[in-house]
């Protein structure tokens, strides 16, 4: 047996020894310290760990390392050239980042080494080469559209040495110098060259390695628990259980449900529940103490679904009982509602439970300090409420816990909730040395809060000529074992569930349910992508029933300024749903003459297209009476150079560029003279939560304040020490010029530092103050409008459906970076486009059946429709230059786009998601 | 846990033979690996001492002609299988399915004699190579061995194959002649395991507008890879009509054992969409035999 490994790695020799069970990821990740090559899924299916061996492309998680021997390997830190200091990209990686194709960044190095293969076996290769090369090289935020045009602009440099052709963004019809052009991304480079570091990347001196030895029961006792076989095993540091914990055993974003470890004698809710964590010297020795960890449960019944859970005499989950919360809407007499309508329908529909699936798994490193504080490295949406979260489990004052928030591979809600932050942190406080606990891909499944599953009846009501005049709803949502934000999600998901609608009267129940299944909390679309999946297939059967036209109808009903919503907030201003509705028509008529009817394609009769379209809207921001605040601060250093600072979390959608153009705006100084800081607890305020789309707005808002006070001081310095009025000073190109005389910002800080002032800026942002449900008035400050159109192929012997095109019409106000906004839009679809086809969560009597990302698919660049997307921009009067969110409603009406268009193509109405195509061909073959 | 302390990289036959006999148990066979690597993470299979890695041996990555066969060597990855003359010449089928089979870096290790190996009822290169007839040429101390292909398989992951002491080395293929073609087409699930719905191979050999002999492989028609014997005797020497090809597909659901996997498919819709998963990969084969 060969004792060493001679490898090339991007042009550089290496002798090493061999490891016994090494994986090529593992030596380049380890050994070399070549982290660009990123572990994704660890099983084959994401591509994100492809490199080159001999030139052609290879999954590096099961390659063992030892087959590289005598070969020659490219990572993704081997294309670019370094060229004094600064890097020469290669011409795919600066496509990349030109196009706009890196969003969280995570899964690059894998689509640029993919690419890369192709392009130098194929250096002409049409779209459906670019496709099919591509084709198992997962994108969660959904750039697909972006790398693809980004890998063609590549070929064509590659071949003909011009210069990479770029593309064709719309600018804001409201722009000004920077805010409303396209802008790139200040991480794309490090994304594009591997040197990105996300968490578990980082490396410390006598680190351990941390396992969870989880329950896998759905619902029990823990009767007995014996740690005593992993305590004595070598290299094993130490084996906490809920008595080690020092302080309080729950934690929760916003009720404290959820035990960081489950104590012999208590309740045991979900299969991923703790019972004890172990930290070892390897991963593998902290594993195989898990396995020798052994426990004893007496079993009870598992309350598998939300309507189950509400019944009389079933097991209670929580000494609260099985309701989580009874949330109702109420506008008007919804009876006297329909009592005047000409036309009732009723109906029920059921949306699946879905996983955020980042390309990134979860990873927190805890690092003990001298001053008896930890800092935890981790990438989490919400750095202020682990800091909280973790000092109350340890029984610390917060101060002495630092979060240090780290590059994110996506979030998408599902890194809201802690996860292994409190587990690290004691394991470190215990050990005195760091701890690292990463999850892999299936701990991931089987133990972060899911999209929660609905159940949602809907009874509608309206006049001949089409106008609603009452919409009932009931929704039952699982929030499974533990709270987390089911409460707010079930609550959006009701109160928007008349759809984005002028309704008289209107009448919504929600039954927020605990059960045994994995704990459902923050999704991208936060309740409201369900409750609008059964209001816009009602909406539709409505336009069928009156014969009318499903746009028509829509527009009759839209929302408008003047209109009184479902919670009875009177809308002011910014509603643009009406022009999304006219431009998508526009749109979809240049593509059709009868959209909405079914096309046989004469060449293939067993293949029926059609269009379908739905209509959503999605607040911006926490309302309902949540105090809704962000910090921003800047700071104007001596060589000129500004940063500008907040908690706000950047998991890939593109807020620390957005901070960059509003600070270069305001200050008219380039872009590049302003760094990002985001996402540290101890050198950024708290920017708080980065959930409802709110970060452009809130932390927007503070950035763009904090950056006039700054800019406020200098005037008031120089008028001070000059003798100017503020306005006779002027910010003019990365200048401050007054009455003919002109400073750098350079000298401006030695100016203001000399005379022992800071030139520093903090501001609080607070949004304008919003309602409890059910008090009437605004319970938001802002909402997003957006419309979608899908066509989709219908198979009519399989029952498969492939979604061809799609229209996306959103308005957000104002489109501050065009291109950060296209990769939103664009990716919003594709995971619209996973939740109606390819995505299922499934857990069967509380045991998770996807715990693998084999079994949960998310939507690869095959199933990429041509994406059109039309912004659509009606100020919000106190977003910043109007803007409001747009991270949720790019994704909301995805799924009744294409389900309507099923229904058009086919006429099977499809009432649960996902699409199930043995149902359609069902249908279709009893028909 | 160590998944494997040893990796073997044998560069003949014969050694690999003799890695086998004496390397310390337990011990596996790998080709591209990607399969068994997995079922080693996972917990699917149990850590072993040894792996045996069949990449680097010439028997194992031949692909040519030879006298009236054409020879696959069961380590060949599938991707040079995608653009070999020869299997475009002689194998199309086999060309379609290796198009389907896995993603594209997976492609440039995988081999078809891993897939084949697991003996899985409706893996796609089994079910093709069934179509196509092919002999599985084996190897051990003893010597080469030929068994037809079928006899590989005693039941779902069951081989009849000695893995202590048998490699399968490739697989011999009848050579096109004029007039004979094939083709293979599958049905997926866009939700859930990565496993076909339903697959199905044709190999056809035309006369003008009579079907001269054929042979249908589908999957997952039973507990082991299904060749639809009744409905090939059925067309044999029949005219290419549609109450003949229908006829065809109610012979073929008479004699498969279509059944429900649960979060895949039913047995219902297995039934009903093999006719067109069958007459569309009929179609395409007839297209190329002309």
């Amino acid at each position: 047996m060969k004792k060493m490994i001679n490898l090339t790695v991007n042009n550089r020799d290496y002798s090493l020894p061999v490891i016994p069970g090494e994986t090529l990821a593992a030596l380049l990740r380890q050994r070399l310290h070549l982290t660009g090559t990123k572990i994704g899924c660890d099983e084959a299916e994401c591509g994100a760990c492809t490199v080159l061996v001999d030139g052609e492309a290879i999954l590096s998680c099961v390659y063992p390392a030892v087959r590289a021997d005598g070969k020659t390997v490219i990572t993704v830190e081997g294309l670019a050239e370094q060229i004094k200091g600064a890097y020469k990209l290669h011409p795919i990686q600066e496509a990349f980042v030109e196009h706009g194709a890196v969003q969280c960044g995570f899964c690059i190095p894998g689509q640029i080494m993919t690419a890369f293969a192709l392009l130098k076996r194929n250096p002409d290769p049409l779209i459906e080469e670019v496709r099919f090369a591509l084709k198992d090289t997962l994108c969660r935020c959904g750039s697909y559209p972006m790398i693809e045009k980004a890998v063609l602009a590549a070929a064509r440099t590659l071949r003909t040495g011009e210069p990479l052709r770029l593309p064709e963004i719309q600018e804001s019809i409201h722009h000004k110098a920077m805010i409303g052009h396209k802008h790139l991304r200040p991480d794309a480079v490090e994304k594009v060259t591997g040197k990105a570091i996300f968490t578990d990347d980082l490396h410390f001196d006598g680190m351990l390695f941390a396992a969870v030895r989880r329950a896998m029961i759905p619902h029990g006792i823990l009767k007995h628990l014996d740690t005593s076989e992993a305590q004595n095993l070598e290299g094993v540091h130490a084996v906490l259980t809920a008595e080690d914990i020092p302080g309080e055993q729950n934690h929760g974003l916003v009720i404290s449900d959820w035990p960081a470890l489950i104590g012999v004698g208590q309740r045991v809710r979900y299969v991923g529940d703790a019972i004890a964590i172990v930290a070892a010297e390897t991963p593998e020795i902290a594993k195989q103490a898990v396995s020798l960890i052994e426990a004893e449960f007496e079993l009870l019944p598992v309350i598998s679904n939300p309507v189950h859970a509400l019944e009389p005499d079933v097991p209670q989950i929580h000494e609260s009982g099985n309701l989580l919360k009874h949330i109702k809407v109420r506008k008007g007499d919804v009876e006297q509602g329909f009592a005047d309508a000409d036309i009732v329908l009723e109906d029920i529909f059921y949306t699946q439970t879905t996983d955020h699936a980042f390309m990134e798994p979860e990873c927190s490193i805890a690092v003990p300090k001298d001053d008896d504080r930890l800092e935890i490295y981790v990438g989490s949406q919400i750095p202020y409420q682990d800091r909280n979260q973790v000092a109350r489990v340890l029984g610390w004052d917060e101060k002495r816990v630092r979060i240090v928030g780290q590059k994110m591979g996506g979030g998408f809600g599902g890194k809201e909730d802690i996860a292994g932050q409190i587990h690290a942190a004691m394991l470190a406080n215990v050990t005195k040395r760091p701890v690292k606990l990463l999850y892999d891909r299936h701990e991931s499944l089987v133990a972060h809060p899911k999209r929660h599953a609905t159940q949602i009846k809907v009874k509608i009501g309206a006049k001949k000529d089409g106008r609603i005049v009452a919409v009932e709803t009931e929704l039952f949502g699982d929030t499974g074992a533990y709270a987390s934000l089911g409460e707010k999600v079930m609550t959006r998901a009701t109160t928007h569930s008349a759809g984005p609608y002028d309704v008289p009267f209107v009448k919504g129940d929600c039954y927020a349910m605990y059960t045994n299944n994995p704990p459902a909390g923050a999704f991208r679309g936060f309740g409201v992508t369900q409750s609008v999946f059964a209001i816009e297939s009602m909406i539709d059967m409505l336009a069928e029933k009156l014969k009318m036209d499903p746009i028509h109808l829509r527009k009759m009903n839209a929302l408008h300024v003047g209109s009184i919503t479902n919670t009875g907030q009177e809308l002011t201003d910014s509603v643009g749903l009406l022009e999304c509705l006219e431009r998508v028509e526009k749109e979809i008529h240049k593509n059709a003459s009868n959209p909405f009817t079914s096309k046989v394609d004469p060449e293939k009769p067993h293949f029926v297209r059609a269009w379908g379209i739905a209509a959503a809207y999605k607040n911006t921001g926490l309302g309902g009476g949540a105090p809704d605040f962000s910090h921003a601060e800047i700071e104007l250093y001596k060589d000129g150079s500004f940063e500008i600072r907040s908690s706000a979390a950047e998991l890939g959608q593109g807020l620390v560029t957005v901070m960059q153009m509003i600070a270069s705006e305001e200050l008219s100084v380039p872009a590049d003279q302003v760094r990002v800081r985001v996402m540290d607890t101890d050198l950024t305020p708290d920017g708080g939560p980065t959930t409802a789309s709110r970060q452009t707005y809130i932390t927007g808002n503070a950035s763009r304040l904090a950056t006039l006070k700054l800019r406020g001081m200098i005037e008031e310095f120089l008028g001070d020490k000059y003798d100017f009025a503020a306005s006779q000073i002027e910010f003019i190109e990365g200048k401050v010029i007054a009455k003919g005389q002109s400073w750098t910002f350079a000298e401006i800080a030695k100016e203001m530092l000399a005379d022992g002032q800071k030139p520093i800026a903090l501001y609080r942002y607070e949004a304008p103050q919003t309602q409890p449900l059910g008090t009437g008035g605004n319970m938001h400050f802002a909402y997003s409008y957006g419309v979608q159109a899908a066509e989709v192929e219908v198979n009519t012997n399989t029952g498969e459906v492939a979604v061809l095109k799609v229209i996306s019409a959103n308005d957000v106000g104002m489109a501050i970076n065009p291109l950060g906004l296209q990769g939103q839009v664009e990716g919003g679809v594709m995971m619209g486009l996973g939740h109606a086809l390819t995505e299922e969560f499934i857990v069967e009597e509380g045991h998770v059946i996807t715990d693998r990302l084999a079994r949960y698919r998310i939507p690869g660049i095959m199933l990429t429709p041509e994406i059109t997307s039309i912004i659509v921009e009606h100020p919000a009067a106190d977003g910043p230059y109007g803007a409001k969110g747009v991270g949720e409603i790019s994704s909301i009406p995805t799924t009744p786009a294409i389900t309507n268009a099923i229904y058009n193509a086919v006429g099977v109405r499809i009432h649960k998601t996902p699409v199930d195509q043995e149902l359609i061909a069902k249908a279709l073959w009893e028909h | 846990m160590t998944l494997w302390q040893e990796y073997l990289q044998p560069t003949s036959l014969s050694e690999a033979i003799q890695d086998l006999k004496s390397a310390p148990d337990p011990v596996l066979l790998v080709a591209g690996g990607t399969d068994v690597l997995l079922e080693l993470k996972q917990g699917h299979l149990s850590p072993v001492h040894t792996l045996i890695d069949l990449s680097n041996i010439p028997e194992l990555c031949a692909v040519e002609e030879r006298g009236d066969t054409f020879f696959i060597g069961a380590a060949v990855p599938i991707n040079r299988l995608m653009s070999h003359p020869g299997v475009i010449k002689h194998a199309q089928a086999l060309v379609d399915a290796c198009h389907m089979m896995a993603g594209p870096q997976v492609r440039n290790t995988a081999t078809l004699g891993g897939n084949v190996a697991h003996a899985l009822p409706a893996a796609d290169g089994t079910i093709t190579l069934l179509a196509l007839d092919a002999q599985v040429q084996i190897a051990s101390s003893a010597g080469l061995r030929m068994i037809p292909f079928s006899e590989l398989f005693l039941g779902p992951g069951k081989s009849s194959l000695d893995k202590k002491t048998e490699i399968i080395t490739g697989f011999f293929l009848p050579l096109n002649k004029p007039g004979q073609a094939s083709c293979f087409k599958r049905i997926m699930r866009p939700q859930g395991v990565a496993l076909p719905i339903l697959n199905c191979a044709v190999w056809i050999h035309r006369e003008d507008d009579s079907i001269h002999d054929v042979r249908i492989a589908v999957g997952p028609g039973g507990p082991k890879p299904f060749r639809a014997t009744n409905a090939e005797k059925f067309l044999t020497g029949k005219q290419k009509q549609g109450e003949n090809l229908a006829e065809a597909v109610r012979e073929l659901i008479a004699q498969a054992q279509f059944r429900t996997s649960p979060l895949r498919a039913t047995a219902d819709y297995r039934k009903h969409v093999v006719s067109g998963v069958f007459s569309e990969t009929f179609e395409e084969a007839w297209k190329r035999a002309a």
